[in-house]
């Protein structure tokens, strides 16, 4: 028998509308018709599946992935991978990328008057083990300034990219900084209605992660979507 | 406690750096049975221009209709090296291109066969969260298909796949968000 229980729908106001007009660049990229509720067939409870093969070690530690460090301050991000009812996902890929610590992105279309650091290039990657820990090791990336109002300026963030188990869980986030004085300016942070929602994107710090003279550590568990207890015609 | 699971975020202008290590635009292997395609298309925007810095993903079955994914556990043929499993970015014309196969025909939810489709997410600056449709091939018999039964009879032709007179084997297929009646139908999933 095929397990076809489909994926759960999101609570009012826990996910961003796609046309959030403060955040401009949403206004000529959303979907103007209403969305057709797609009955979950196989195809959408299955996604592709990344083996270990496909990272190697040195993808979780964006310090040292060139001759020298970068600049900046070495942080550790970590935590889990989880579904809506608390249980893990296991060996699923991650993919990250970020800013340098002066708010610079290696990309040839990033052109703040910032510096490059050719000893970083902000992007890693890793597959969750067995419980759904991940960690990584980088710097903390600066906030940008972006053109989308007068004076609008991104808070320190870093992309996160999750499969999970299936096509239906596939999320791309990103990961917010405690305290960041920017957060309440931000129109893509507060793209998402519900507050207690944004929340779930601000990472924590955490003492217990952090490593004595070395580096300090921010706890950023990702939930994926869940799945109804049993099967249902919607 | 708090239900629900972290909200999407858009993939932002710099998707490239952390993304194009895992482009995948050749489905196809030496041992890939079924029919192959390509599958080529470009992405616009509700004034119908181009967008360069998007990213589409697709998923499917192999041309027996399998999955390669643990979930699937009907006794088909499976294809080590077919994952099913494609990306690429979109051009600076806002253009895609897949090279893979037809896949055969999988169960829908409500246990009937569906046409064979393949599922598309879309990402871009400006999408905060993804956008998800699917393609269907030319020449198939839809009318019976459970998720296109959902679909405005007049919508249908944005999800099917148009033969490229002359280039055998080469589909068109463009997506078209925002912009009113001829846009793409898009699935809340």
């Amino acid at each position: 028998m095929l397990d076809l229980r489909p994926y759960r729908m999101p609570a009012a106001g826990s996910q961003p509308d796609y046309l959030s007009p403060a955040y401009g660049s949403t206004v000529k990229r959303s979907p103007s018709q209403a969305l057709i509720l797609l009955p979950q067939s196989l195809s959408e409870l299955t996604g592709p599946v990344f083996g270990h093969e496909r990272v190697a070690p040195n993808d979780a530690d964006l310090t040292r992935q060139h001759a020298g460090e970068p600049i900046g301050e070495r942080i550790l991000v970590a935590g889990r991978v989880l579904d809506e009812d608390g249980k893990a996902v296991p060996h699923t890929l991650i993919e990250l990328w970020q800013a340098n610590a002066a708010g610079r992105y290696q990309h040839k279309n990033d052109q703040h008057q910032a510096p490059l650091d050719s000893n970083f290039t902000g992007t890693g990657r890793t597959i969750t083990d067995a419980e759904g820990n991940y960690r990584f090791t980088t710097i903390r990336p600066g906030a940008y300034p972006w053109r989308n109002h007068p004076n609008a300026w991104r808070p320190a963030h870093i992309h996160f990219s999750l499969f999970g188990q299936a096509f239906a869980t596939r999320l791309v986030t990103q990961m917010y900084f405690p305290g960041d004085p920017l957060l309440e300016f931000d129109p893509i942070y507060n793209s998402v209605p519900d507050e207690r929602a944004r929340q779930r994107m601000i990472s924590q710090f955490a003492l217990d992660l952090t490593e004595p003279d070395f580096a300090l550590g921010f706890r950023f568990d990702i939930i994926l979507r869940g799945r109804h207890a049993t099967p249902m015609e919607k | 406690m708090s239900t629900g699971y972290t909200p999407s975020q858009t993939v932002g202008p710099y998707l490239h750096i952390g993304l194009d290590w895992l482009n995948t635009t050749e489905l196809v292997t030496s041992d890939s049975a079924g029919e192959r395609c390509i599958i080529q298309g470009q992405l616009r925007d509700a004034d119908g221009l181009p967008i360069p810095d998007g990213m589409l993903e697709i998923w499917q079955a192999n041309s027996h209709g399998k999955y390669a994914h643990p979930l699937d556990n009907r006794d088909l043929p499976i294809e080590k090296s077919f994952t099913g499993f494609g990306r690429t970015p979109t051009d600076a014309n806002g253009r895609f291109r897949f090279s893979t196969i037809k896949p055969g025909r999988v169960p829908a939810a409500n246990g009937t066969l569906q046409a064979p489709h393949i599922l598309v997410a879309i990402f871009a600056r400006g999408l905060i969260k993804q956008l998800v449709t699917r393609i269907y091939f030319p020449g198939d018999d839809h009318a019976a298909d459970q998720v296109m039964l959902q679909v405005p009879v007049e919508r249908r032709a944005t999800l099917i796949a148009n033969v490229v007179e002359g280039q055998s084997g080469v589909l068109e297929w463009n997506v078209a968000i925002g912009g009113g009646v001829h846009e793409t139908v898009f699935f809340e999933l």
